[in-house]
């Protein structure tokens, strides 16, 4: 009998067991019940709830301009993106022009959370797949794009730095003299993360042919982002729905066949070089002028329906606003992308070792406060 | 078989030599580390100019603040961290106006989401740069952002 009252070898002589809520290799309260055979995983079923802070219910009380600072509790590594992503809905409803130079700091803001996202999830992989040294190497370049972000924003995490019509506050004097050689440093040691994870042979056979999942799969399970880009389907959004300024850059959108773990590892260290070409891209030529436009005191969106996509670093975000014509919305929908890759674990991890279910887990990069919300 | 058996040994000892390697270079270079050794570097510790901690309220040297009691920032916060209790004051030449009983700030509810700072149309809040801000009692958290005996700056409407 476990904790719950239940037989731990059930009916059918199958061992169920629970990993997590405190599971270091869950990166926070996910947990998952899974059935086992052996050692092979039968199948795994996702208990939510555990981070539930009600965000969207929560924003239905507050303004337009009071909302946004929520989403950057959701998936805390791309806060900047879930800000860009409000904001644009906001915008849209509002019919503002944004100002070309807010447009470029966004642009700019959102693709360094994007390479810092990647760089955390290239550490916590390496971590879970028992490599220690990654993650201090993944830390101290992250380290550099968090104090480029604070100089600028005024915090490293939670910036609340997007509002509608624009941003915050201008950027730093220092801000592209830093950027530069945070960029530097980044090219560079890249080549260096290569050496210690993605060559090791130990790593390799850990990931390769693991956990993988059809593109025709990944389209039923609704994944999106770097997990279905793995499997060859192509879904990023700054390629099909261009949104604040990506239409004015160039980069390539990374697709592998692989599908499985190793693919997965190999779209986000590419798309960590895609980001940094984009912000070379931007950052000599940032326009001068007004770092936002002008909007009324009290914001209110006219009766109707918004939505609006981005690309975080993990996937679709869709924000979705009901107004009702009031100074709050009327209901708040986020479309989460970690919520749709997680619901294609349990056919990704069938037949696979509990083992590799750390390893599936990792590459999938799930941020749980963005799956409970 | 067996020649693919050894061979994958083989490189397997490579590639964690490849590593060590890496991680020898690191260990012989110190002056590539960049960790910082806090608390002991309290003294030439220096946070970001924007870095937000808390929200204070400057005061000049006659012990005068800027805040005219105008409730932007109240309205503008999410989480009802910031209460401002108002009383009416009678000036020197017999008019009544409204001044600030206290600005009462709650720093355990409190995002530092910057909006208040923002919506503020007199300067009279800015964030500070403290962070230790840990205690014992939550009682403590709530902080009465005027100082006692305090005066609205001459000037500011």
């Amino acid at each position: 009998m476990n904790l719950l009252g239940e037989d731990i070898v059930n009916e059918n002589g199958e061992f169920v067991i629970n990993m997590g809520p405190q599971h270091p290799s869950t990166h926070g309260v996910l947990h998952l019940k899974i059935w086992l055979q052996g050692e092979t995983i039968l199948r795994v079923q996702p208990h939510l709830g555990y981070i539930h802070r009600s965000i969207e219910k929560m924003s239905e009380s507050l303004s337009y301009r009071n909302f946004i600072f929520a989403t950057s509790r959701m998936d805390y590594l791309s806060a900047h993106i879930n800000n860009l992503a409000c904001a644009l809905c906001v915008e849209q409803g509002l019919e503002v022009e944004v100002p070309e130079r807010a447009k470029v700091i966004r642009l700019l803001m959102a693709e360094l959370t994007r390479l810092s996202s990647h760089q955390l999830w290239w550490g916590s992989t390496g971590l879970d797949l028992g490599a220690v040294t990654p993650f201090f190497h993944a830390f101290r370049e992250r380290e550099g794009i968090l104090e480029v972000i604070e100089e600028t924003c005024g915090a490293r995490l939670t910036q609340n730095y997007m509002v509608p019509g624009g941003v915050m506050m201008d950027l730093h004097p220092d801000f592209q003299r830093k950027t530069k050689a945070i960029l530097k440093q980044v090219k560079e040691k890249i080549s260096e993360y290569h050496e210690l994870l993605s060559g090791n042979i130990i790593f390799q056979q850990r990931t390769q042919g693991v956990g993988y999942i059809s593109p025709e799969d990944a389209v039923s399970f609704g994944m999106t982002g770097p997990c279905a880009r793995a499997s060859g389907v192509s879904c990023d959004v700054r390629k099909w729905y261009p949104y604040s300024g990506y239409e004015g850059v160039q980069f390539d959108e990374i697709l592998e066949t692989g599908g499985d773990c190793y693919a997965r590892y190999q779209v986000r260290m590419k798309e960590m070089m895609q980001s940094v070409s984009i912000i070379e891209q931007l950052i000599d030529s940032i326009p001068e002028g007004e770092i936002q436009a002008k909007t009324k005191n009290v914001l209110k969106l006219p009766k109707g329906e918004f939505y609006q996509k981005v690309e975080t670093a993990r996937g679709e975000l869709g924000v979705y606003i009901v107004s009702d014509g009031a100074a709050s919305p009327y209901r708040v929908k986020y479309r989460s992308p970690n919520f749709s890759n997680l619901s294609a674990m349990s056919h990704m991890a069938k037949g696979a070792k509990i083992g590799d279910l750390v390893a599936i887990m990792a590459t999938m990069d799930l941020i749980i406060p963005d799956i409970d919300r | 078989m067996l020649k693919d058996y050894f061979k994958t040994i083989f490189q397997a000892i490579q590639s964690l030599f490849t590593g060590m390697k890496l991680t020898g270079y690191y260990f012989t270079h110190l002056k590539e580390i960049q960790t910082e050794e806090y608390p002991d570097n309290r003294a030439t510790l220096k946070m970001a100019e924007r870095f937000r901690g808390e929200v204070i309220m400057p005061h000049n040297e006659d012990n005068e603040h800027r805040c005219t009691g105008c409730q932007a920032c109240e309205i503008a916060c999410p989480n009802g961290t910031i209460k401002i209790i108002t009383k009416q004051e009678v000036l020197a030449d017999g008019k009544k106006k409204k001044r600030i009983d206290s600005f009462i700030y709650h720093h355990d509810l409190c995002t530092l989401c910057n909006l208040c700072i923002v919506a503020c149309p007199s300067d009279a809040i800015k964030m500070g740069q403290t962070f230790e801000h840990s205690v014992y009692d939550k009682k403590l958290l709530k902080k009465i952002l005027n100082k006692p005996g305090s005066k609205l700056m001459e000037g500011v409407e």
